[in-house]
């Protein structure tokens, strides 16, 4: 199976270039990341990131044939050859397929990703219904792996001002749970041409994310949300 | 020495459930705490634990911590130190409370309280009925847990130092630790941080057999840290196989399915497990199902081409309960065996999962070694908690549902007890330059021009020959042979060579730092396995099939260079009730 791998070491290249490579033996049951552990093996100098190996740590999101993904779960026989393997767009390459993240994880920190209360704790756990838990399903599986925010044009042009679909899924988690108290607070905070509704529905988000979740309807919500409060 | 140099209270090495519980714990003391994690914190191996965490909550069945405590130490095969036990029985369901408020998304019952299902080996009033114990977030508890953890400590401004991996402990000559030598990946420097306190909390090790349920990057580096500044590891040949991984790959299939209602059958369509455990057949302790599964399999009952793997099967739960409460393993074997676990069993295998051993420790973190005259002695500012840890509350087998307990229990109690200790000790002490160089010269092992063996094809061979000579059954002469290959691999380990010799965000010298490591480890493991002339937990001797309480209920301790194994008594005596003195352990 032949792979075009974009290589870049700051150290050694003065610009990045597409690197051929051949893996003769491909085991018809075998992910991507898989064939990245066989390519180093022959070529250590190859940099990746990855982890828990089953789609779970969000290590290993790169851009595959032109679309965001994780290499982990993404299987080589879904693949058109040769395997175009890019680093996530957007962002800053560190080394080969590497990205610097920061700017991803600094506009989740802005969001206040935690829960909220003003209340008292109670001794024993705060209540919540099923059906309230259900509210959350589909927002609190997000893994951070950035294949959403890196895919969207959006955060391309204003990665500084627009928080992205990944912090937008995050605020949606904790407006949906009954136990967070700071709703008007996390809505308000949002309330400029930027943060929020610099989102124009392109949902690539939606489209790339590899836990199958849908952060464009996430921002709908918040955004329908935000329009009913403010009537 | 002209390396950046950063100072602090506390240091934290590892960002999973356990760093993160014990730095918030700081934090929100207002405690100077940074934590150093070799990959950004929810990439950590917690994320991936499934099932869920034990607390006798009672929301579902009757339930006291008394009985958790009798199903863990009769779980840990009564090698558990029953004060540790204990303790973090007592503790585990104001934790589990504490993870609650701190946001993480149980299921939930009917009546709005947190959902608890049944897992193997927990029973109700001391071996009576199954107990519903396991709090659970679907089947994705561990991402619930490490996520809220991460939050709540961004939250509490704890210092992160993400993507930089720790080289070695700084030791002076008084032998207290002051901190590490650590390297930022991304461009190569190593820097020095100084702590008044440093906490290990850098996981397992399952990296060691070729087959396992664990991520890339366990590789027992706070273990092997430890060994090299001296301090023996505890129990290190207890290495539990996880009954129920994905056959021939090794994903985790939670032991949450067996607890909604799931069961395994041989290839005649049998329930095997009720031949080997009858009262509670598939949720006996995971060391006994392990050896089941593969006893059928050697007995010609495997499922399969090759006859290599039993079923789990699933199906008469009904799609409803496993889309609720199993959506993460559906979705894994979708991915992975591309079929749905609504409609078919899954292959299931033995697999490599946790290890019990580690970094010896005391109920408050301590690490704890033969130091200066007692046995029990605090190394001065070290601490250790979670999987690289041995407190040991897991004895020679952990019950399903106890690490994420472990980890949240002793990650708080370490961070209290450190709190103490820095109210006492001011001052950082003067740094031990002789330990910094140390570091970087085993950094700078690794900048050898020339040719050599690369560090892939030694790993294959460690993880292939340890998976063959040292895995659910065992006996001397693989063991032996086990401790001769191990060695010669230490050997090798000389003559490895790095082409790559950049400095930015080099994986290759990563791969070799951590390879290093896992050798250190794997000779811990097969030479405590050696020394164990008996059957207990997950060690099964095939030579010594029976338990021995008068030659072998005590630790093991194993020091590196030496090379030998020492023992220290198991702490039979709880903190408040009666001993559970061993007997005969049946499910």
């Amino acid at each position: 199976m032949r792979f075009r791998i974009y290589r870049y070491n700051p150290e050694t290249d003065t610009k990045p270039y597409m690197q051929d490579y051949e893996l003769a033996e491909i085991q018809p049951d075998m992910m991507l990341l898989d064939a990245l552990e066989e390519i180093r093996a022959q070529d250590e100098s190859l940099a990746f990131r990855r982890s828990c190996g089953e789609g779970v740590c969000g290590s290993d999101g790169m851009n595959i044939n032109g679309r965001n993904g994780l290499a982990c779960i993404t299987p080589l026989a879904s693949l058109k050859e040769p395997v175009a393997l890019r680093p996530l767009p957007g962002r800053p390459v560190i080394r080969d397929l590497v990205v610097d993240l920061s700017q991803f994880y600094q506009q989740y920190r802005a969001v206040k990703p935690w829960l909220i209360r003003e209340d008292p704790l109670p001794e024993v756990e705060f209540l919540q219904s099923p059906e309230e838990r259900k509210q959350l399903d589909g927002l609190y599986e997000c893994i951070l792996c950035a294949c959403c925010s890196t895919a969207c044009p959006s955060w391309w042009w204003n990665p500084e001002k627009f928080r992205g679909p990944a912090a937008l899924l995050w605020v949606n988690r904790f407006v949906a749970d009954n136990r967070d108290q700071a709703t008007e607070e996390r809505l308000s905070e949002l309330d400029d041409a930027y943060k929020l509704f610099r989102c124009h529905t392109i949902m690539n988000c939606a489209d790339v994310c590899p836990k199958n979740l849908n952060p464009a309807e996430a921002i709908s919500r918040l955004k329908h949300r935000m329009m009913k409060d403010s009537i | 020495m002209n390396l950046p140099r950063r100072r602090f209270d506390t240091l934290v090495i590892g960002a999973g459930g356990g760093g993160l519980r014990a730095a918030l714990q700081l934090a929100e003391a207002e405690a100077n705490v940074a934590v150093v994690s070799k990959v950004f914190p929810i990439r950590s191996h917690t994320v991936a634990a499934q099932g869920g965490m034990n607390a006798a909550l009672a929301n579902v069945s009757p339930d006291s911590w008394h009985w958790h405590m009798y199903d863990t130490v009769k779980g840990s095969d009564y090698l558990g130190d029953q004060d540790a036990i204990e303790y973090m029985c007592r503790a585990a369901a104001h934790l589990v409370i504490d993870l609650e408020h701190a946001g993480v998304p149980f299921s939930r019952l009917e009546n709005g309280k947190i959902y608890q299902r049944a897992f193997g080996g927990q029973s109700q009033n001391f071996g009576g009925e199954q107990a519903a114990r396991t709090c659970a977030a679907a089947d994705r508890t561990g991402h619930a847990i490490l996520h809220s953890l991460y939050q709540q400590n961004i939250k509490s401004k704890t210092h992160f130092f993400d993507e930089f991996f720790a080289l070695d402990l700084i030791k002076d000559a008084e032998g207290y630790i002051l901190g590490a030598v650590v390297l930022e990946i991304e461009t190569g420097q190593p820097w020095i941080i100084e702590a008044k306190c440093t906490l290990l909390a850098t996981g397992g090790a399952g990296r060691l057999f070729r087959t396992n349920t664990n991520a890339r990057i366990n590789t027992g580096d706070g273990m092997a840290m430890a060994l090299r500044a001296g301090i023996p590891l505890q129990d290190m040949e207890f290495v539990q196989f996880h009954p129920t991984g994905i056959a021939g790959k090794g994903m985790l299939i939670t032991e949450g399915v067996r607890g909604e209602g799931g069961y395994l059958v041989n290839c005649e369509g049998e329930r095997f497990m009720e031949r080997y455990a009858p009262h509670v057949k598939d949720l006996a302790s995971r060391d006994v199902v392990s050896r089941a599964i593969y006893t059928e399999v050697k007995e010609g009952r495997g499922c399969g081409p090759d006859g290599d793997y039993v079923l789990l099967k699933l199906e008469h739960l009904g799609a409803n309960i496993i889309k609720e409460r199993l959506p993460g393993i559906r979705q894994t074997v979708l991915t992975f065996l591309h079929f749905d676990p609504i409609e078919q069993p899954i292959p299931v295998y033995p697999t490599c999962h946790y290890v019990m051993g580690g970094i010896p420790t005391n109920r408050f973190g301590q690490v704890v070694a033969p130091y200066n005259e007692g046995a029990e002695e605090a190394i001065p500012g070290l601490y250790a908690v979670g999987e690289c840890a041995c407190v040991s509350v897991h004895g020679a087998n952990r019950l399903g549902g106890n690490s994420l307990l472990d980890i949240v229990v002793f990650g708080r109690a370490a961070g209290n007890h450190i709190i103490e200790h820095l109210e006492a000790h001011r001052y950082h002490r003067a740094l031990a330059s002789e330990s910094v160089e140390q570091a970087l010269e085993r950094l700078a092992r690794w900048e050898r021009p020339g040719d050599g063996e690369s560090v892939e094809e030694l790993r294959a061979d460690l993880q292939k020959f340890m998976e063959q000579n040292c895995g659910v059954f065992r006996n001397e002469a693989v063991l032996e042979e086990a401790v001769h290959k191990v060695t010669e691999i230490e050997e090798r380990l000389q003559y490895v060579r790095l082409k790559d010799q950049s400095k930015i965000f080099n994986t290759a010298r990563l791969d070799a730092l951590e390879l290093e490591n896992l050798v250190g480890l794997a000779q811990a493991v097969v030479r405590c396995a050696l020394a164990r002339q008996e059957s207990r937990g997950a060690h099964y001797r095939v030579d010594y099939p029976e338990r021995d309480d008068i030659r072998w209920l005590k630790h093991s301790l194993y020091f590196q260079g030496q090379g030998h194994v020492e023992y220290k008594p198991v702490r039979l005596k709880p903190l408040t009730v009666d001993t559970f003195p061993p007997k005969e352990r049946v499910y």
